[in-house]
């Protein structure tokens, strides 16, 4: 087990390291497209961390975490603008004012990701299986279908802001420089993930997956921590949507869409569900394959599908399962 | 002695279908207490009513002197009741030391006092529950219901299934339970066994208890009509 965790450690390592060292590599020949690239897989694979911690570990297999990242893109793009205009977001019962300070911003788009998750975990945690796809794909689609309304927020066209928020002593325009922003978030909560699912509250989180009743006869109340799990997920995710906003400048009701779930969960499957790094690869393999194969056809997604069977039906454990049982058996 | 466990008149259904039809039991402090009956006769369900796995539907049900009624399953883990289900069963995925972490609650039972009572399992620390044999999966079953220091630790058909050698060793553990005081209430189907670790018995038949007594009362004629051997 020991040498397991270590093969399974160095992996990991060997992941994050070829992102960044794509990012570099493509810096140095100044290339800034693929820098953005790497940024966007930094991202992506955030959020995905985010839903592994609840889908790969505590087995919630939830379709609507696109709310948490649009949400988080949502208070990031209002924040960034009403800082822009000068006028406050609200005035009653007290004045808050805008903010294009990205340190100020990501505590804002967590929270607001966190205590969305708290009332739909709330209340979607009372059912389970296909009644919590549903259910959680529902309340996604409620805020969906809510921006594309809410036009004082650009509705259906999405809300544009032009300058980048700035983080103290860095250029936030300068590719690499923001990939570094998005990379060092992205080593965080994997540090996070790893550190909170070895603990006893993972360990439980674990259990209470494998079987609720043999968990609840050892004291352990599978709803509480499913909850906690589903809200650290949601502020993870919201994160990263604070992140995609920035990178692009831009929010719209897509980031909110069921399209955006199923890709944050495509990550999961790809790279392999319940492996630390495995958003993250198969969030930059989607991005390669959107990027390589999408310079050749539009249906490239057709191609993805494919992909996305055989993982599922050969490989179980995802791009990441395929390297460490190779190694196992080595 | 103190009263630890008190059952009257249980009743529970599952669904439209009753199972128990009124088990009584009382386990004191410190007691050993062999639940017996044939198959199906409602011993599993007992232990579910009283791990509240299961809620009952009629009687009365106390543990240390609390109404367990009102209480979720894990409160009632928490209280002390710490339950091996039938079965082995482990949290497979986990490795041995994370199933007993994950139990781990403050009290005199930690990691090393369960390698203690079986040795075996300290040898298989990192290894993964689901690839233990089932007599290691069955000690380390027991080992994570000790985790819970509970004052309680119900037994259900824990030897079943196992080599003889194996039987031996999760036997020699529960009487070493018993020596240190620990209370427990086991279901077995091996009465040579029960007799020689359980001060009293509880013998049920079409989910009612029909008598309960002292070991060494259970007579022949009782066995032969209640337990089919």
């Amino acid at each position: 087990m020991g040498e397991l965790l270590n093969r399974d450690a160095i992996i990991n390592l060997v992941i994050f390291a070829l992102l960044v060292a794509v990012a570099l590599g493509a810096h140095l020949a100044g290339d800034g497209f693929t820098v953005t690239l790497a940024t966007k897989a930094a991202i992506f694979g955030l959020a995905g961390v985010g839903l592994n911690l609840a889908l790969g570990y505590g087995g919630l297999i939830s379709f609507g975490h696109a709310a948490f990242f649009g949400i988080g893109g949502y208070v990031t793009g209002i924040l960034a603008s009403h800082a822009s205009s000068g006028m406050p977001v609200v005035t009653l019962p007290f004045t808050i004012m805008g903010s294009n300070e990205m340190l100020g911003i990501w505590p804002v788009a967590m929270l607001a990701g966190g205590v969305a998750a708290l009332a739909i975990g709330a209340l979607s945690l009372r059912t389970s299986g296909v009644y919590f796809i549903m259910v959680t794909l529902a309340f996604a689609q409620m805020l969906y279908y809510f921006a594309i309304s809410w036009s004082r927020y650009g509705g259906e066209d999405g809300l544009s802001f032009y300058v980048r928020n700035t983080f103290p002593g860095l250029n936030t325009f300068a590719p690499i420089q923001y990939f570094a922003i998005c990379a060092v978030l992205l080593a965080l909560a994997l540090v996070f993930t790893a550190v909170v699912t070895q603990s006893r509250f993972g360990l439980a989180l674990q259990a209470a997956r494998q079987n609720s009743q043999r968990a609840v006869a050892v004291g352990i109340r599978p709803y509480a921590i499913r909850l906690t799990a589903f809200v650290l997920s949601g502020m993870i995710v919201g994160l990263a949507g604070s992140l995609y906003a920035d990178l692009n400048r831009f929010v719209s009701p897509a980031m909110l869409s069921w399209h955006m779930s199923g890709e944050i969960m495509v990550f999961v499957i790809l790279g392999g569900v319940g492996r630390l790094c495995g958003p993250v690869a198969g969030a930059a393999i989607y991005i390669l394959l959107e990027h390589v194969l999408g310079g050749i056809s539009d249906y490239w997604q057709a191609l993805l599908g494919l992909l996305l069977l055989g993982i599922v039906l050969f490989a179980p454990g995802g791009l990441i399962g395929i390297v460490t049982r190779r190694g196992r058996h080595a | 002695m103190t009263r630890l466990l008190e059952l009257r008149d249980l009743t529970a259904s599952y669904g439209p279908v009753q199972a128990l039809f009124g088990i009584s039991l009382d386990l004191d402090e410190g007691q050993v207490v062999a639940l017996m009956g044939r198959n199906g006769m409602g011993k599993t369900t007992t232990i579910r009513c009283i791990s509240r796995l299961l809620p009952h539907s009629g009687g009365e049900l106390r543990f240390a002197d609390r109404d367990l009624a009102s209480l979720s399953a894990p409160r009632v883990a928490r209280l002390g009741v710490g339950l091996v289900p039938e079965g082995r069963r482990c949290f497979g995925p986990l490795t041995v030391a994370e199933n007993l972490t994950v139990a781990a609650r403050p009290g005199p039972w930690d990691m090393a006092r369960v390698c203690a009572l079986f040795p075996r399992l300290q040898e298989r620390m990192g290894q993964i529950a689901r690839t233990l044999s089932g007599g290691e999966q069955q000690m380390l079953a027991i080992g994570r219901a000790l985790m819970t220091n509970p004052r309680l630790l119900i037994l259900d058909e824990a030897t079943e299934g196992l080599a003889p050698v194996v039987r031996q060793e999760i036997w020699a553990g529960v009487r070493q339970l018993k020596a240190e005081g620990l209370s427990i209430l086991l279901v077995d189907k091996s009465l040579s066994e029960i007799a020689s670790v359980a001060d009293r018995a509880v013998v049920v038949e079409r989910g009612a208890t029909v008598w309960q007594g002292g070991i060494t009362d259970l007579t022949p004629d009782l066995t032969d009509r209640y337990l089919g051997v």
